[in-house]
């Protein structure tokens, strides 16, 4: 099973090494990762598999939220179906 | 891999536009709880709902949790009650309203539909008892929805249950009056009404479904808007219609994966997906402001009926290919009170009934969530229902009446009703009595259009 991270926010120091941190608590792979900065937003999002994940999806959510807080950032989770079955035919 | 402005796109329509699916709506047959005794009919009744449901909101939760899509509402729809209560020796049906409320209760859905009569062509004796009890049902109960099929295509309209609903309506609001009349607003008249609409207050579950099915009602009228406001600027209605195609595309995507997914987690055959574009009074979330991000200045100025009637048709054009299945009511919705744009459009004067019942005719339904004076007369409010089915009839289309008689209130107040049901200004209606009309009775008969073979 595989989900979509995204992170947007103000750039500062560490988002993405927070990020990396919470997924790999959780046994979460990244898999890909695409990453802009426009002007001073920051904008990252990631591919990860979370089939091996040591966490339930609700609760892998809360700790990337608590990231989110922490760095000023907001942080989605949401599975990779949603993506796919909206934007591809 | 997926592109960067697509995720973007969507997490943007989810945070910021209101994109959601509103509900999911379990349709059960109680063609098996069928009795004598009613209140062995009951017991059957409140088993097999409960039986069938017990699942119902959990799994939408857990769907809403692991998509990342907020589901609204979770809903039952019923086999109507005028059938069930049928072979009952005992008439008092409110028995039946008050089953569907415990089990709504005790499973945790936010509306139960399918307190309802059809009676397009006639009665049977099951249909009276729910009739004459739906102001007793909906006043003693907190989740039941009511409605009643008056007219068809097929059949015409019956005006015998034309001139009873006009008194049926004025009485449940009456009873409801020290609750800001939400009785009413629970209850909903058709002409050519769907086997299986997700929505309330109109959904019951047909005769020709599946024992238990999935219907899921998807949402978006902000992301209409909010594409509109973004890229519209310029272009030709061509380009607009094709937008707003686009838009409901991705919206039924999301509605049908909702679908399969809910269908498949509870075992339940999927039905369809409804491709309503339905508001709701948050700011932003509204069918009147696409019609004004078209270029109109206020909702209800000349030119809103021709706007309404594209936006009607290519919500449906986009949606249809998004899923395998498209039923239910599939349109844009104008209901005024729960419709940020149309309260104010309202207010302002720009919108009146009349206006709205024009609407209603390229619409997807009908006059929905219109406060009228509460000194209405039940034969006003029957003459409302009669025109309104007969647009119905003749475009061999769904229209439907959900007056509220503010019981008490002039034309100029407000009834608030809060929550998705949002507030109203209470409209004035047309001057002049069509009493002797509806007090006629009988039927009148099928159009040319019904004789198809």
């Amino acid at each position: 099973m595989r989900a979509i991270i995204t992170v947007i926010g103000k750039d500062a120091v560490g988002i993405l090494a927070k990020v990396s941190n919470a997924c790999a608590d959780a046994n979460v792979n990244i898999v890909e990762v695409t990453q802009s900065v426009l002007q001073d937003m920051f904008a990252m999002i990631m591919l990860a598999e979370i089939g091996q994940s040591n966490v339930g999806f609700e609760q892998l959510r809360e700790s990337l939220n608590k990231v989110g807080e922490s760095t000023g950032t907001k942080i989605h989770l949401m599975h990779e179906d949603i993506f796919n079955s909206m934007h591809k035919i | 891999m997926l592109e960067t402005k697509d995720i973007l796109e969507t997490i943007n329509m989810i945070d910021n536009e209101n994109l959601d699916v509103r509900t999911i709506t379990m349709g059960i047959s109680l063609l098996d709880c069928l009795d004598e005794d009613i209140d062995k009919a009951c017991t059957k009744v409140y088993d097999k709902i409960c039986r069938s449901a017990k699942d119902l909101v959990r799994t939408g939760e857990d769907i809403e949790k692991q998509y990342g899509i907020p589901i609204i509402n979770k809903r039952i729809s019923v086999t109507p009650i005028g059938m069930v209560a049928a072979p009952c020796q005992s008439k008092n049906a409110v028995k039946f309203a008050h089953t569907l409320d415990y089990a709504a209760k005790e499973l945790g859905v936010n509306f139960i539909g399918g307190y309802s009569a059809l009676v397009h062509k006639g009665f049977s004796s099951g249909d009276y008892a729910v009739i004459e009890s739906i102001p007793q049902a909906l006043s003693e109960t907190d989740y039941v929805c009511s409605s009643v099929n008056i007219g068809s295509t097929k059949a015409g309209i019956n005006m015998d249950a034309v001139r009873m609903m006009g008194k049926i309506v004025k009485n449940t609001a009456e009873v409801t009056a020290d609750r800001n009349c939400i009785g009413a607003a629970k209850l909903v008249v058709f002409c050519n009404a769907p086997e299986d609409n997700p929505f309330m207050a109109g959904a019951f579950h047909g005769v020709g479904e599946a024992d238990t099915v999935i219907n899921v009602g998807v949402s978006g009228p902000g992301v209409v808007r909010a594409a509109l406001a973004k890229d519209g600027a310029g272009k030709d209605i061509t380009e607009i219609a094709d937008m707003v195609k686009k838009t409901a595309f991705k919206i039924t995507r999301m509605g049908q994966l909702v679908a399969k997914e809910a269908s498949r987690r509870l075992c339940v055959p999927f039905g369809i997906v409804d491709l309503s574009l339905a508001p709701t009074p948050a700011v932003g979330d509204s069918v009147a402001y696409i019609l004004e991000e078209m270029g109109l200045e206020k909702c209800g100025c000349h030119g809103t009926t021709a706007a309404l009637a594209l936006l009607n048709d290519a919500v449906k054009k986009g949606g249809v290919m998004a899923s395998s299945h498209v039923g239910g009511l599939s349109g844009a919705f104008i209901p005024v009170s729960e419709d940020a744009g149309m309260i104010a459009a309202a207010q302002s004067g720009h919108l009146d009934i009349t206006k709205l019942e024009s609407m209603t005719a390229v619409c997807s339904v009908g006059l929905d969530m219109i406060v009228v004076p509460g000194d209405i007369t039940a034969e006003t409010i029957s003459a409302i229902i009669a025109d309104e089915a007969a647009i119905g009839m003749v475009n061999s289309k769904t229209t439907a009446v959900r007056l509220i008689p503010a019981i008490g209130r002039k034309a100029g107040d407000v009834l608030e009703f809060g929550g998705l049901l949002g507030s109203g200004p209470v409209m004035p209606v047309r001057l002049g009595s069509p009493e002797v009309f509806i007090n006629r009775g009988g039927r009148i008969p099928a159009p040319i259009q019904a004789l198809k073979n």
